[in-house]
């Protein structure tokens, strides 16, 4: 029973107070998975970390899920992956609730307006990070290969992104693996 | 029906979004405002906002919260299980019969490949967000705030949800003027 409780702790820390999303939680969940509950070693660690980074999915929940399945079976997975999830996602509906309440009020369109440019910022620098972090890993000319034929695609011709991944997942496990 | 759209709209989502949560936004603008039309880019950009105002994952935040707008409490389950559930049983399954990570030069490959095309559709969402603050304010005012945003951000490294709190507080806090109606209908 105390291991369900220790994995729902692990995995409510880091959620609760990982801002940026799930990436921006990892080291949060090391610090309890390795330091405080030693579960695994920075070694173990790390090597999960690289395999799951390799996997689609947000990385948050693919942590919790399968170290809490190491220490927990399906359920310890249920726990880890209720705890990293739920609370946030509460907030969010709650104070979404409200504000979709008022929607119509000036004030809500403003909130809409005024944060608009800071989405837009969060998305470039986002972009930015994708561009740089594929240029040291494949270097520029297959960086430009795939950015230029995905945004003919995507944009111009107006294929669904999720044929344009599925190409480029071929062609990176011919040519890049 | 709308249960099954739900299921493969964020099943895709999750399948398909390389590079932890953040990298799936582009890709669950594209399900809910292209594809299934279930709301407009205003309120996906709120809905954003408030993400990344709030701790935890980002791709769960959303998926649930469309979920639940969507069909209530069973459509957020759905939305965040279809998000999650494939690439945990990959990860379990993939970690329980590889003797070692470097077994998988091929996965690192394909997400690899995958990168530049995420970033494609990042900064094709960061144009459109751009274009509608344009909009929505003017081009001056939205060139200036995007360059005090970027400074804020990037060389100051202030976190964004401390950015968006204020200019959310800001937005209640200010009177409700004629002005303010004068220049709506001058936008309309």
């Amino acid at each position: 029973m105390i291991v369900y409780w220790q994995i729902f702790v692990a995995f409510f820390i880091p959620g609760i107070l990982g801002y940026g999303g799930g990436p921006a939680s990892i080291p949060l969940v090391e610090n309890e998975v390795v330091h405080r509950y030693n579960w695994m070693s920075v070694q173990e660690f790390s090597e999960v970390l690289a395999l799951g980074n390799a996997l689609p999915g947000p990385i948050a929940t693919k942590m919790a899920g399968y170290i809490g399945y190491e220490q927990g079976g399906i359920l310890g997975a249920a726990v880890g992956v209720f705890a990293t999830v739920a609370p946030s996602l509460i907030i969010m509906i709650v104070l979404l609730g409200l504000l979709y309440k008022f929607k119509d009020s000036p004030k809500v369109k403003r909130m809409t307006l005024y944060v608009r440019p800071v989405i837009a910022i969060l998305l470039g620098i986002m972009a930015w990070r994708f561009f740089q972090e594929s240029y040291i890993d494949i270097g520029i000319w297959q960086l430009i290969l795939i950015a230029g034929s995905s945004f003919l695609l995507i944009e111009r011709m107006k294929v669904h992104p999720a044929i344009v991944i599925g190409i480029a997942l071929g062609y990176g496990a011919l040519f890049l693996g | 029906m709308k249960h099954w759209h739900l299921f493969i709209a964020f099943f895709r989502v999750g399948m398909l979004g390389y590079g932890g949560g953040p990298a799936s936004i582009p890709l669950i603008h594209k399900e809910v405002v292209d594809k299934y039309k279930w709301m407009e880019d205003d309120e996906f950009g709120d809905i954003l906002a408030l993400a990344n105002t709030l701790p935890g994952p980002i791709a769960t935040k959303l998926a649930g919260y469309i979920g639940h707008r969507v069909m209530g409490v069973f459509g957020m389950l759905n939305a965040v299980l279809a998000t999650i559930f494939p690439t945990i049983v990959l990860m379990i399954i993939l970690l329980s019969t590889l003797s070692s990570i470097r077994d998988v030069g091929w996965v690192q490959g394909m997400t690899a490949a995958v990168v530049p095309v995420v970033g494609v559709m990042l900064a094709t969402l960061t144009w459109q967000f751009f274009d509608k603050s344009r909009k929505g304010m003017g081009w001056t005012p939205a060139i200036i705030m995007v360059v005090v945003v970027f400074v804020l951000l990037s060389v100051l490294n202030i976190h964004p949800g401390i950015i968006i709190a204020i200019l959310l507080a800001a937005a209640v806090l200010k009177k409700d003027r004629n002005e303010e109606t004068r220049k709506e209908g001058e936008r309309a």
